[in-house]
């Protein structure tokens, strides 16, 4: 009895596994097939007035960048915060609040941004954009830098004391370097999720068809854009929708397997 | 001569009604190893973590009592339960260094390991460096096995290699006393034989106070033993007086194996 049991729950656990690889085969394929027909190499040199997507790309690699020079330096120094010198109950409370915000819909901080940013400053921006970004990147980093330095063993900062050094040298020269893979890793798959985020962009950003590096207008995206083409009713729009759509996700994939990669070597 | 002078000093941990140590009274003797011996609990590390005040890492805590220290240039006893600065904090841990139980080697290069204590206390000459991370490294009887790779990573090392990279580094900032807490017990037995051989050079050099688990370690290399129990110190003498002629039933017991 308890082997048959045993077999019916392996199987169906074997099953579901299956099921949910398959509909990410699926997706992964549809995605190849549909924008390696319409995918060529001409899309990167052109801008999308011209049919291709080169100013979508650059313009989605600014915003995750200005994003990435906002988030990591502000949430690390929180994440520090919260691992080292946080010990009230204010800190609990940061911590909590972070946790939520990692979860909270990107459409809602999206919203946000448009409110205190885009409205005051009469209309969407590259900076806006970028700002939304920062906020969905901020809880990660906090988050990865909180947990990275908890796995940081309590003997290396009491050596570190013991030798003599004050508190922050021991967690700059010392505890953040023993993290420090984790926290790199942490920080690309934090920049993989945000360089493939719509909906912060949708009502901050917005995209444009022109090449542009002025963060004071609308600034072009690859996300915000393959929607707005999948909405075309012309076929080469959708063609190009499902090339970039292609196009992004090798991008993601490559720095998710990088971090990945980072952390496997640190494994070893 | 004693160097550290430990009386009626009681330690409580922070949201703790009763004190983990009650009314210890022992001495860490110049040029001499002393053990402290007890079952888990009896709070000789906590004891140990006292005598270079880590604890107040963590806030909280209260400490009676007194624990002198000679300070070398004057020959006086200063009480370290007096500290409240943070450079004399700093100046205290660099007097008295510590070993703990895991080795705890930081994420960088050997040489950098053994500099790091020399570069807090202000040397930056890269000779002079050079010349006490080397001094360092032949006193933790380590120079040989890694002379020609000190640039390479620490973590590296074996296990035993990263404890005795632990004690050059310790050794480094010339503290005038070391203490270990149980610094062999995540050893091999080769490891931990060449260590306890270390440590017996080393305290032609620097007083040291040892917390062991292992007796017949005790047995073998100090030169005072304290046993405690239970937040007491049970009895404190001469290591033979301890192990071959007790005066307290409980040390007795103990040391024969009949508890603990």
């Amino acid at each position: 009895m308890r082997l048959l049991i045993n077999k019916i729950v392996l199987g169906l656990s074997t099953l579901s596994a299956l099921i949910g690889l398959g509909f990410l085969a699926w997706i992964l394929i549809t995605l190849f097939i549909k924008g390696l027909g319409s995918f060529h190499f001409s899309l990167f040199l052109n801008d999308l007035i011209d049919g291709g997507l080169r100013n979508l790309i650059v313009g989605q690699f600014i915003l995750a960048g200005i994003a990435a020079a906002i988030g990591i330096p502000l949430g690390m120094v929180a994440g520090i915060y919260l691992q080292e010198y946080g010990r009230s109950r204010y800190a609990g409370l940061i911590r909590n609040l972070s946790d939520i915000m990692m979860s909270a819909p990107s459409i809602v901080i999206g919203a946000f941004v448009y409110a205190i940013v885009v409205v005051p400053s009469g209309g969407t921006s590259g900076f806006a954009g970028a700002i939304a970004l920062s906020i969905m990147m901020l809880p990660i980093v906090i988050n990865t830098t909180d947990n990275m330095l908890s796995l940081v063993p309590r003997e290396l900062r009491e050596a570190g004391i013991a030798l003599g050094a004050s508190k922050y040298r021991v967690i700059l020269d010392i505890v953040i370097k023993a993290a420090k893979v984790g926290i790199m890793t942490g920080i690309l798959l934090a920049f993989a999720r945000i360089i493939g985020e719509t909906a912060p962009l949708l009502f901050t950003s917005e995209t444009s068809n022109y090449f542009s590096l002025d963060l004071s207008e609308s600034f072009p995206s690859l996300t915000v854009s393959i929607y707005d083409l999948a909405n075309e009713p012309e076929e080469s729009s959708r063609d190009l929708a499902w090339a970039a759509s292609f196009i992004l996700t090798v991008l993601v994939l490559t720095i998710n397997l990088t971090g990945r990669y980072f952390t496997r070597n640190k494994k070893r | 001569m004693p160097v550290m002078n430990i009386q009626d000093f009681s330690f409580t941990y922070p949201n703790v009604s009763h004190p983990s140590l009650k009314n210890i009274n022992m001495k860490i003797r110049k040029n001499k190893i002393t053990a402290l011996i007890g079952p888990s609990g009896c709070g000789k590390s906590t004891l140990l973590r006292s005598m270079n005040r880590i604890h107040d890492l963590y806030p909280g805590n209260r400490y009676e009592g007194t624990i002198d220290l000679l300070n070398d240039s004057t020959q006086k006893m200063e009480n370290i339960l007096d500290i409240k600065k943070e450079n004399e904090f700093i100046e205290l841990r660099q007097r008295v260094g510590m070993i703990f139980q895991k080795p705890t080697p930081f994420p960088m290069s050997i040489f950098d390991n053994v500099a790091y204590g020399l570069k807090i206390a202000g040397i930056k000459n890269k000779s002079e460096l050079a010349g006490r991370v080397e001094q360092a490294l032949k006193d933790g009887a380590l120079w040989k096995e890694v002379n020609d790779r000190l640039d390479k990573s620490a973590m590296g090392l074996s296990g035993g290699q990263q404890q005795r990279l632990c004690i050059a580094r310790a050794v480094a900032v010339k503290p005038e006393v070391i203490l270990f807490d149980e610094p062999t017990s995540a050893l091999d037995p080769i490891s931990t034989g060449a260590i306890e051989e270390l440590l017996v050079e080393l305290k032609k050099d620097v007083s040291i106070a040892i917390v062991t688990h292992n007796m017949q370690q005790a047995s073998r290399i100090s030169d005072y033993t304290a046993f405690m129990y239970l937040g007491d110190l049970i009895e404190f003498d001469k290591t033979e007086s301890i192990f071959l002629n007790p005066k307290e039933k409980q040390t007795e017991d103990y040391i024969t194996g009949r508890f603990g």
